[in-house]
């Protein structure tokens, strides 16, 4: 124990209480971001509020550029990006939605900005409380999208942003996703590593392309229907390899820092018969709880969190749950109108179909608009899984769970 | 000329080296080509000063007619850069440019 402590003394400089926010604030500043633009929505805007006090202090050598809207914010973040900074923006919810058509460029033009966004309830009704139908709905822009957990995940999960984001092999946006609320507004004790050890880690790439006055190139050209196609599919190429890219990456932070990351999560998963397959901080934290309860009981349940969303960890995924009796997907986010409402689900039964492989799963949606998500509700999730099991017969449709119906 | 693939276009479709038309050829986007009759052109350089390309030639290149009328200069377009807009068609008072469509 006593020699463990000494090896987190030469990568941690100190361990403070933060919000998951504010850890996204202390990652900017380690990494030494060069402009930052972002217009405050909740429950984003502590974010920004931390990094504006930083460059104010003169703690982060950074251009923070106050914009107007979401629009402008990644607007500024393009050119900046294109111009070789390092940037960095973050947004929720509506904000992330006006932003939205400024995603497809910034993936289509290849520039590798980070973006931190606490998920939230979409409008209309207006709600500004947690949950991921923002994400979501950004799922198809070409960004990555990891979605952490605990406030050191998010933390760890920016710093490792930078470094995917910039490799020659990807050149992509990154998106870091957490629990609107639940973990931006909440305190939890965060390790920061020592500044150089950070800036080590994550070095410039100066070889990628930009626009240079000495070397001048042209960036957002017209595409005619000859072209267009074929420059389309280079994302999806560079985001179907990335994936071995970030597992690379997170070996070496891995490796740097003492951690122990990966594209999923497996909680009690090796012999589990029951698994639930969750993302974000909340409803792991609490299924981790729900899986322990029904282990108590003598029902082998596990938990598998989806750590990396896009690309999505297809044969992690199927891996994981191919040799369990029954599985269900959490989703807090809806996809309305599909033949199931859960996005992840969605997912979830694509992969499977990729592999050639069958077990039955079951949708469920709970969280929206952060309607608490129990324990309780969890563990009796695993007690119906069980019966569903038993009875051979599965529900055809998404289980809206917590609905007063 | 094969059009590049996917792996072989620049990343992001960046234009990696300024050019102007002198390399970017835009005649590729024609659907129709005008063709300039020589025996009814005269000579008025209306064309030449309505193309927005610009790709009416103006060649100091003699020219005889049919019926011996003698000219000093020729007009031809420059198909490497013509877009097949007709403004040149359009404009000629005598109906000497004819739009014929682009094959191949």
């Amino acid at each position: 124990m006593k020699a463990e402590l000494k090896v987190r003394d030469e990568v941690v400089r100190e361990r403070i209480g933060l919000t998951s926010n504010y850890a996204v604030a202390y990652a900017v500043k380690d990494v030494d971001v060069d402009v930052v633009a972002a217009y405050p929505i909740t429950p984003q805007t502590t974010i920004i509020e931390k990094i504006a006090e930083f460059v104010a202090n003169g703690e982060l050598d950074a251009e923070f550029i106050p914009v107007e809207s979401e629009h402008s914010a990644l607007s500024a973040m393009v050119g900046a990006s294109a111009a070789g900074a390092r940037v960095f923006t973050a947004t929720s919810s509506q904000g992330l939605e006006l932003m939205h058509e400024i995603l497809h460029i910034t993936s289509g033009l290849r520039l590798p900005v980070v973006m931190a966004t606490p998920g939230r309830a979409l409008s209309a009704p207006i709600s500004i409380h947690g949950d991921y139908q923002d994400i979501m709905n950004a799922r198809d822009t070409g960004w990555i999208i990891i979605i952490a957990s605990t406030a050191q995940e998010v933390y760890d999960s920016i710093i490792m942003a930078y470094r995917i984001a910039e490799d020659s092999r990807v050149l992509l946006p990154v998106m870091v996703a957490y629990d609107g609320f639940l973990m931006s507004h909440t305190m939890e004790p965060v390790e920061l590593y020592h500044e150089e050890l950070v800036r080590r880690f994550t070095p410039r790439n100066r070889s990628r392309p930009r626009l240079d006055p000495r070397n001048p190139i042209t960036m957002g050209v017209i595409a005619s229907p000859d072209w267009y196609y074929e420059i389309k599919y280079q994302v999806i190429n560079a985001i179907k390899e990335s994936k071995s890219v970030i597992k690379e990456i997170q070996g070496e932070f891995n490796k740097a820092f003492g951690t122990d990351y990966d594209v999923v999560e497996q909680y009690r998963v090796d012999d589990a018969d029951y698994i639930l397959i969750t993302y974000g901080g909340a409803s792991t934290g609490n299924a981790k709880e729900a899986v322990d309860e029904a282990r108590r009981n003598g029902i082998r349940a596990g938990v598998l969190r989806i750590r990396v969303l896009k690309p999505f960890p297809t044969e992690e995924v199927v891996k994981a749950i191919k040799d369990a009796k029954a599985v269900a997907v959490i989703d807090r986010a809806l996809s309305p109108g599909s033949t199931f409402e859960g996005p992840v689900f969605n997912e979830v039964v694509a992969a499977m179909y990729s592999q050639g492989v069958s077990v039955p799963v079951v949708s469920v949606v709970h969280g929206i608009s952060q309607r608490t998500i129990f324990i309780e509700d969890l563990y009796e999730l695993i007690r119906e899984l069980v019966e569903f099991k038993n009875t051979g017969y599965f529900p055809r449709r998404t289980m809206f769970m917590g609905l007063r119906a | 000329m094969k059009p590049l693939t996917w792996r072989e276009i620049p990343l992001g479709g960046y234009v990696l080296e300024p050019r102007n038309s002198r390399n970017n050829l835009t005649g590729t986007w024609r659907t129709e080509r005008p063709v300039i009759d020589q025996d009814a052109c005269i000579r008025c350089r209306i064309c030449w000063m309505y193309c927005p390309e610009p790709a009416i030639l103006e060649l100091s290149k003699p020219y005889v007619t049919k019926t011996g009328r003698k000219y000093d200069v020729t007009y031809e377009i420059d198909y490497d850069h013509c877009k097949g807009c007709g403004i040149c068609a359009h404009e000629c008072p005598v109906k000497a440019i004819k739009m014929v469509p682009e094959v191949g």
